[in-house]
């Protein structure tokens, strides 16, 4: 009989104490606060004791596998290493108010000032806002600077359409509805790069931004992207960069020079900040001169030796989150940008990219598709030889403990495994990788039923999901348990 | 696949169904087979005008959610209830049981407008 | 400093395997005039290094650990098992549950956030966390328009000011009509709303600290067919009743008081809590309990057919990251305090502030303006204006007074108090503030 591991509520006793907080005063709640205003009965949260928190909390853990468990290919996401040195630099920032004096908090505004400068010269960007909380927090404040800026040209109403290509991020379409615009998708072409002359043919005086990843979504550079860029540009049309990829390129290429007028970066895919079971993440936004004026407040300044939050921007789209972004996040972000510099960032970028291409090569060799077999950045899309499932190859990794790639993602590649190595995998790993994967191929192909029904030996097995989503249980209730 | 001749599809894979003076709609047997297990159907409120075309219903299933459209314009006068509780009669009986809403249509002319099933059986000879 | 393995033979050989003979090469795809521009940064540093650097910077900073300061974020007691459980590496390093199988410790984790917030709130469904307490509110009022179809929002003057003006960035996107319903003696007036009105917010504790009755504009929304977005600090809920007893559609909040530290502002998490009904219109991450194929109870990401990565355009939102480790870290908080200690949080809070607010009102020319009752934040009128008196506090080592922004009127400021202050705190404080009067 396999027992369920419990939920919580489930280890509850009543009456049972756990961490004991200060002990409060007598006081009379219904006197200071109001009978009318208080509970009717106290929120059925669990009553544990603090050894119990600490194992039921543990043992989860390790029904979780992260990237200081296991190689974790996914595409998109840059699980590069998460150093533990960032974690003691944020512990050293952690006792402070957003309130307080900014007198007194001197060293804060200044790792917030530099790493503005850092990753404005890193994008070859002009001025950078620090306060998105995550990547498409930072797509949405980038768009609306776009959205702003026509709209201060006089151009708002004309301008309502913004083109997406059929390869990118589900987030950037998702972004651009948010910023109220139509979006319009743009075919991408045979060579897995927009389709330029498509592309031209959308740009008009309707248009106004062109959402763009480079390298995009299938790994691919844009090799034409100057030439689109100008088209664009002439048209009046904003260029707005997803930094969802720039691991491919720091100290290579710099999004700035490529044209681009707005650029979001993500501190924890490129700048190594942990990705904590899906967040929290920063997202900064670099704008060149022309956008600055309205970007949101406050930004960080300096004037003379002070370091100062700077409210005056009269032109700004307002503010984006309640204080000044995730600032934990960025003293990770500055710490990893201090201790590689220019020379280790661009290492980096090409580690990372010889890694992919490395993968893409081994893979090839033992019988998984390639649908776009060329040059590829830091990522590239495969596919399971003929016979075998995307999923189920996803499947079959997990019993030999490796987190899968991306699959299904682009949509535009049928039985798409997006994979990322990033740069701080080893060759020996990527080589047993390669192994592993041609078995996976060999018995999945020898084996169907094998292959169907993994994984067999991880803390779960397949889950219904179907049910999950017809009558989903999203809340542990006692008569569930 | 299934493709009864006592009705009339779009090329996007509704189907339309004269019955009395309204038009019955639901999603084709491909339509249903290529989105797999469905899970949630999200219908019009009654009463909602709608145009030719017009996406006025999403079908879910796990990983992909399709809009359908109104085939014909005119006013959504009724919707399946049943669906809430059982989407997954799209899956089993989309041609019956899993019919999705009704329409009284604008103009009792445009159902004629539609492919047959000959002329659907190509499109979805096509996309297969 | 990097952190690759790779050595010159690796490099060597795995070009080799590439028929390249540099790394350049790899980036023979990249137009020319592009390649290899001189990054202006400072050299690397090593590890003992860059930790110096930064307990140097670290130094410039005062600790505001026994700070008065309020706004939604203080500094209150955080179990030492909460920073220790949420380091291990298997929750730091994820990613979103993508694969459900060897992702059961965040799965699992995240649905039990869920249903704490949904205990807490007194609401049907939590989803697995969004930003921040302005974005939750923002995702919170959008969710509102969709639901009922209208353009029209009502936000009452006590919710957090940077809350509104998040919202407004928000609503000046799509378009919508924001109104603002000015405080009338620290507390928000009845008011009436008409039909293009989809949502009406409110919050309570409000911005000044007083406890509203949510009573008179949760009727007037049923009457106009708007939906209400109650906004509430999570410590608070331990003691008061909850948005969905006074009838709220939607709640929403920031989270830090609920085992976060204060990290000068971020990141913590957001909330969001809903009625039963609107679940499918939640934006982000939920988590469903599921069975696997051996019959085995589980967890899975569910109703995905809402989010950006499946619906593109017409996603509910465009989240995708949120603030999963964070809000993880307020259910260790909670399971660590459960319902008596977060009540005895919440009382000692309450108390604390109670005294100072005595104490300090006692003072020459400050004058209490938050109305009663309210909970552990206040607003004094000071006799000059906040910016320069919370200057000459810090001068003496104290945080308190923060700027109220004028909006609200003139000379004010907000304190806090928590169970991190003591008598002596308190103490100190008013003598400091009576110094710096004088």
């Amino acid at each position: 009989m396999k027992r369920d591991f419990p939920v919580i509520f489930e280890r509850s006793r009543s009456g049972r104490r756990g961490t004991r907080p200060p002990r409060p005063p007598e006081v009379d709640l219904a006197g200071l606060l109001g009978a009318e205003n208080l509970r009717s009965a106290p929120p059925r949260l669990p009553e544990v004791d603090e050894l119990t928190v600490v194992r039921h909390y543990t043992n989860l853990s390790r029904r979780q596998v992260g990237v200081d468990t296991n190689f974790y290919p996914l595409g998109s996401c840059t699980m590069k290493y998460n150093p533990r040195v960032n974690e003691a630099a944020a512990a050293l920032f952690t006792e402070l108010h957003p309130y307080q004096d900014p007198e007194t908090a001197q060293g804060a505004l200044q790792i917030m000032y530099e790493l503005q400068e850092y990753l404005a010269e890193i994008t070859g960007m002009d001025a950078v806002t620090l306060q998105p909380a995550a990547g498409a927090h930072g797509e949405l404040t980038g768009m609306l600077l776009i959205r702003v800026y026509h709209e201060s040209r006089g151009e708002g109403e004309q301008r309502r359409v913004v083109l997406v290509p059929d390869s990118a991020h589900g987030s950037n379409p998702a972004t651009a509805s948010m910023a109220g615009y139509q979006v319009r998708e743009v075919p991408s072409g045979p060579d897995g790069e927009v389709d330029l002359d498509a592309l031209r043919a959308a740009l008009g005086p309707e248009v106004a931004a062109i959402m763009l990843t480079n390298p995009n979504t299938l790994g691919l550079f844009e090799r034409k992207i100057l030439e689109l860029i100008d088209a664009a540009h002439y048209q009046g049309v904003q260029l707005y960069y997803d930094g969802a990829n720039l691991n491919a390129i720091m100290g290579w290429a710099r999004p700035g020079d490529m044209g681009f007028d707005v650029v979001h970066l993500n501190l924890h895919k490129t700048f190594s900040t942990p990705h904590g079971g899906g967040g929290p993440g920063s997202g900064p936004v670099g704008a060149k001169a022309h956008l600055a004026p309205f970007l949101p407040v406050p930004t960080v300044k300096r004037e003379g030796e002070r370091y100062v939050l700077d409210f005056d921007r009269p032109q700004t789209i307002g503010r984006m989150r309640s204080f000044y972004g995730n600032f934990a996040v960025m003293v990770r972000a500055y710490t990893y940008i201090r201790m590689l510099g220019a020379e280790g960032l661009k290492k980096a970028s090409a580690m990372a990219v010889l890694n992919a291409n490395y993968l893409r090569k081994k893979l090839a060799e033992v019988g998984y598709k390639i649908p776009y077999d060329r040059l590829c950045k830091h990522e590239f899309i495969a596919q399971p030889p003929e016979g075998l499932k995307a999923l189920d190859v996803a499947k079959a990794l997990l019993d030999y403990g490796y987190h899968p790639p991306t699959v299904y993602f682009p949509l535009i590649v049928k039985e798409a495994m997006m994979i990322e190595p990033t740069e701080t995998e080893s060759k020996e790993t990527l080589d047993e990788y390669v192994e592993v994967m041609a078995e996976i191929a060999r018995r999945g192909l020898e084996d169907p039923e094998w292959i169907a029904h993994t994984p067999y030996h991880t803390p779960v097995r397949r889950l219904d999901e179907v049910a999950a989503n017809r009558k989903p249980v999203l809340r542990w209730r006692p008569e569930e348990g | 696949m299934n493709i009864p001749e006592d009705r009339r599809y779009t090329a996007s894979h509704e189907w339309a169904k004269p019955e009395g003076n309204l038009i019955v709609v639901g999603i084709s047997d491909f339509a249903q087979d290529s989105l797999g297990d469905v899970v949630f159907v999200e219908l019009p409120e009654v009463g909602r005008e709608v145009e030719a075309g017009e996406a006025v219903a999403v079908v879910e299933s796990v990983k992909t959610a399709s809009d359908i459209y109104a085939p014909v314009a005119g006013t959504v006068v009724e919707v399946n209830e049943a669906l809430a509780d059982e989407p997954e009669l799209v899956n089993g009986d989309p041609y019956n049981a899993g019919w999705l809403f009704k329409i009284e249509p604008a103009d009792a002319s445009a159902y004629e407008k539609l492919l047959d099933a000959a002329g659907y059986a190509k499109v979805v000879e096509e996309e297969s | 400093m990097d952190y690759t393995p790779h050595t010159t033979d690796d490099v060597r050989a795995m070009l080799e395997a590439l028929g390249m003979q540099e790394l350049r090469e790899l980036f023979a795809d990249l137009p020319e005039a592009l390649l290899e521009p001189e990054l202006d940064l400072p050299a690397p540093m090593d590890e003992q290094a860059i930790l110096a650097h930064l307990r140097e910077l670290a130094g410039r900073n005062a600790s505001a650990a026994k700070a008065f300061l309020g706004g939604g974020l203080r500094p209150h007691f955080v179990p030492s098992l909460v920073p220790a459980l949420a380091q291990r590496g298997e929750f730091l390093t994820a990613y979103t549950p993508y694969q459900p199988e060897v992702s059961q410790g965040v799965l699992q984790a995240v649905f039990e956030y869920q249903t704490m917030i949904a205990e807490l709130t007194g609401l049907d469904v939590s989803n697995a966390s969004l930003y921040d307490g302005a974005a939750a509110l923002a995702e919170g009022v959008l969710l509102a328009l969709r639901q009922t179809r209208r353009m029209g929002v009502v936000v009452s003057q006590g919710v957090h000011p940077e809350y509104r003006q998040v919202l407004a960035t928000y609503l000046h996107a799509v378009g919508a009509e924001l109104r603002t319903v000015a405080l009338e003696g620290g507390l928000t007036p009845p008011a009436e709303f008409d039909d293009s009105v989809g949502a009406v917010v409110l919050q309570s504790p409000n911005f000044l600290g007083a406890i509203e009755n949510p009573a008179p504009w949760v009727e007037a929304a049923r009457a106009s067919g708007a939906l209400v977005v109650y906004v509430a600090d999570p410590l608070s809920l331990a003691l008061l009743k909850p948005p969905g007893e006074w009838g709220a559609d939607i709640a929403v909040g920031e989270g830090q008081p609920l085992g976060n530290p204060m990290n000068f502002g971020g990141p913590q998490f957001g909330y969001i809590a809903v009625r039963e009904k609107l679940a499918r219109q939640l934006p982000g991450r939920l988590v469903s309990q599921t069975y696997d194929v051996d019959g085995r109870r589980g967890y899975v990401l569910a109703l995905a057919a809402r989010e950006q990565h499946i619906r593109r355009a017409k996603a509910k939102s465009n989240i995708t990251t949120n603030a999963q480790l964070t809000a993880l870290m307020g259910a260790m908080h909670m399971a660590a305090l459960g319902p008596e200690g977060l009540a005895d949080v919440a009382a000692a809070s309450v108390a604390c502030a109670r005294a100072l607010a005595e104490m300090l009102a006692r003072l020459p020319g400050v004058e209490r303006v938050t109305p009663e009752p309210f909970f552990n934040e206040f607003v004094l009128r000071l006799p000059r204006p906040a910016a320069e008196v919370r200057s000459e506090l810090a001068a003496r080592g104290w945080h308190a007074a923060a700027p109220v922004p004028a909006e609200y009127g003139e000379n004010l400021a907000l304190f806090a108090a928590t169970e991190r202050h003591d008598e002596d705190d308190l103490a100190g404080l008013t003598a400091a503030l009576e110094e710096v009067l004088q």
